[in-house]
């Protein structure tokens, strides 16, 4: 097996040196080299190849997802993480962590229109704000709400939140100013506010264990600060300033606290994250329900039509559930949130609940037209003999006992797409699996989130197959 | 007088084969008359292309003065005067599981009628009180024993009030004593009036009930009389290959 790294960890001087980054992340920090896609460039490549050298080891790249870097480095799948990984106290808890060797500032980016209205956090009071989730803005911002602050909208990816700014579907942006000058180079349409909300750090995180490769990456780190590598690089990538000159003389100048782990945050407990995870459990429930609603309305149309419909009705029905069936709910989510925002403009949840609503409603439709195909022709010409429509008799006859068929397989359904409901995260609904995920990312551990967030979801699931079976005993009983 | 079922040289076919080649038969109101033959000789798709749930190639039928063109079996909507004139009893009940007793009997009434919920139960009531049921209003088709069930059937088929009831093999899920009574019920329904078409093989029970018998055998009525005349003293090779068969089909 390659990936196992704990050979990479022993300071092997000839093994490779195995580094993670995430190149969906993009330039300047880690992004596919356009010339030969197989490589990635960047800073975080020049830095980590500065590194190696170093070492006399041969860098290597390892892909991994960006929120997923500190769990993963920890793991031993790599020694060391340089993604623009964002300095933070918790960070250095639980991880060895690199002097920081850039210093960028949190910005806010608005529409033109409001940008004497919102220069600062606290005028953005009541309005949709938008970050990644499980970064230092992000945390900022979390910080901020309630006492009259901003509402926080979570994304997965640094490039929907300003297309959404755009798009007027939140109000401000709040991320670092390389990534929003970066978006204001890509797409544009928004304004930078000037006055930095907080200034932040990139590091490169190791396993807590590995502070020796730590303590001779940051004698290399600052050796490439004092030799002017590390200024020509990020050069080369745009992104240095006056601000970062001033910024690498002061970490020159001082060398002893770089590396002091704050040891004041204390760890929050269960009882303070609880209330959100309910919260969000409340939102898978009411987005399942809703969904779930929608699904078999469409669902009973759709097999309505299939079976009863002409042929022209009939054809355009099988290719939907085709259609739905033959690709992911995430590649629908995302068509229906951003691929279809410059028609429409869908709030988030109402997408979330139209795109798992019509997903589910294939299946559910599939369901209804087997159960409808099971009921025997007799019942149907006992009806038509005793003078009942076609629509009367699926109505009263053939509909009813259909529901008794499909009760077992909808139940399921319902149970899948409480879980399913999860994914709708990505078009910035904040539900129990992502709330799960924000507050283990924050303690750093997800066994006490993880349990919490299952006991939930079985709450939520348990009583649900149990009504399901007490219908059924019912049913069968008549 | 009309006849409530007038069926002219009725031809009908089943992929190749001609299940039918050229039937006559008719039933006056108040008469009861036994479509005999074997399995197979055509009795049920006799008795479906009457109700309009199969087709039939060539001939006619005509059911109260409605008449049915042969070819496809036309839509529900042009066969809504038909659908008041007859009844059907299926051979397996076909009683809608779901529903309790009395809606299956009030389900016509209300929907297809207009009725109010009412006087529908209050006419469902009374019937299956006639036909000796009103004790089982509220159970459902499954907690019935095949007796109960064919009773309900009946009074689900006869709440319209239709002027002719078709019945396939009723008897075939009942045992001797209770083939009896519901040959008593027969008799009573005969007698308010109705025209009661029952396709049987059960030898003693068309004898013992039925005012006229037809044998059918290959798709054609081969005899036709009195049960006395056709059961008794009958010298045509069906009618005694009929007499020889087991008097209980097993229900298809």
């Amino acid at each position: 097996m390659f990936a196992i790294g704990g050979c990479a960890r022993t300071g092997n001087e000839h093994a490779p040196l195995r580094w993670g980054g995430d190149a969906e992340g993009g330039a300047p920090f880690v992004e596919a080299d356009p010339a030969n896609p197989s490589r990635v460039r960047g800073f975080d490549v020049e830095i980590a190849e500065m590194i190696g050298r170093g070492l006399h080891r041969e860098p290597v790249f390892v892909q991994v997802a960006w929120a997923s870097i500190e769990a993963s480095v920890e793991r031993g799948d790599f020694s060391i993480g340089l993604s623009g990984v964002e300095d933070r106290p918790e960070l250095r808890e639980r991880h060895s962590v690199t002097i920081p060797y850039f210093e960028f500032r949190e910005v806010l980016a608005v529409r033109f229109a409001d940008s004497a209205r919102y220069r600062t956090l606290r005028d953005l009071a009541g309005r949709r704000v938008a970050t990644l989730g499980g970064t230092g803005a992000y945390q900022m911002l979390l910080d901020a709400k309630g006492n009259g602050g901003p509402i926080v909208v979570s994304y997965d990816d640094d490039v929907h939140p300003y297309s959404d700014l755009v798009a007027g579907r939140v109000d401000a942006v709040l991320l670092d100013n390389i990534i929003a000058e970066r978006s204001l180079r890509r797409t544009g349409g928004f304004y930078i506010e000037p006055d930095p909300v907080a200034t932040g750090h990139y590091v490169g995180v190791l396993a807590r264990a590995d502070s020796a490769l730590r303590d001779s990456v940051n004698v290399i780190l600052r050796a490439r600060m004092r030799d002017g590598s590390l200024e020509k690089t990020f050069r080369a990538w745009h992104v240095w300033d006056d601000g970062q000159a001033r910024y690498f003389a002061r970490v020159l100048g001082d060398t002893s606290t770089a590396n002091a782990v704050s040891a004041e945050r204390s760890v929050k407990s269960v009882g303070a994250y609880l209330p959100a995870l309910i919260r969000a459990g409340a939102i898978t429930l009411l987005l399942s329900c809703l969904s779930m609603a929608l699904a078999v309305m469409v669902g009973i149309a759709v097999a309505a039509g299939r079976v009863y419909g002409p042929a022209l009705v009939r054809a355009p029905l099988a290719i939907y559930v085709e259609l739905i069936r033959g690709t992911p709910v995430l590649l629908q989510l995302f068509v229906l949130y951003y691929g279809l925002s410059s028609v429409v403009r869908l709030p988030a949840f109402l997408a979330a609940v139209l795109g798992l609503g019509l997903n589910y409603a294939a299946y559910e439709s599939e369901i209804y037209r087997a159960a409808l195909q099971a009921i025997p022709r007799t019942q149907l010409e006992a009806g038509r003999t005793l003078g009942l429509s076609e629509a009367q008799i699926l109505r009263l006859v053939r509909g009813p006992q259909a529901l008794r068929l499909a009760l077992a397989p909808m139940t399921n359904d319902f149970v899948a797409l409480l879980k399913d409901s999860s994914l709708v995260s990505v078009i910035t609904v904040v539900e129990l699996t992502k709330q799960t995920a924000i507050y283990a990312t924050n303690i750093g551990s997800w066994v006490v989130p993880g349990l919490l967030c299952a006991a939930i979801y079985l709450a939520m699931s348990l009583p649900l197959s149990r009504l399901a079976r007490r219908l059924e005993r019912k049913w069968s009983a008549a | 007088m009309t006849q409530a079922l007038d069926v002219r040289d009725v031809h009908a076919s089943r992929g190749s084969h001609e299940v039918l080649r050229g039937v006559t038969i008719d039933v006056a109101p108040g008469e009861i008359c036994a479509l005999m033959g074997t399995s197979g000789a055509g009795k049920t798709t006799m008795l479906r292309a009457i109700a309009a749930l199969g087709p039939f190639d060539s001939g006619s039928i005509v059911v109260d003065g409605f008449a049915l063109a042969p070819g496809p079996v036309p839509p529900e909507s042009r066969l809504r005067v038909l659908r008041r004139s007859v009844g059907m009893v299926f051979q397996a009940q076909s009683l809608f599981e779901h529903l309790t007793v009395i809606d299956n009997v009030t389900l016509a009434l209300v929907h297809a009628l207009g009725w109010t919920r009412a006087r529908a139960e209050a006419e469902a009531v009374a019937l299956l009180t006639t036909l000796g049921v009103a004790h089982r209003v509220s159970a459902y088709p499954r907690q019935l024993s095949g007796g109960e069930a064919q009773r309900v059937a009946i009074a689900r088929a006869l709440a319209p009030d239709p002027t002719l009831l078709l019945l396939d093999e009723p008897t075939s899920a009942l045992d001797p004593a209770r083939r009896g009574s519901l040959g008593e019920v027969l008799r009573t329904l005969a007698a308010e009036g109705h025209a009661l078409l029952i396709s049987t093989h059960d030898v003693d029970f068309a004898e013992g009930f039925a005012d006229r018998v037809a044998v059918l055998a290959k798709g054609v009525v081969v005899e036709e009389g009195s049960p006395r005349d056709v059961l008794s003293n009958s010298t045509h090779a069906d009618t005694r290959a009929l007499l020889r068969s087991p008097s209980a089909e097993p229900p298809k």
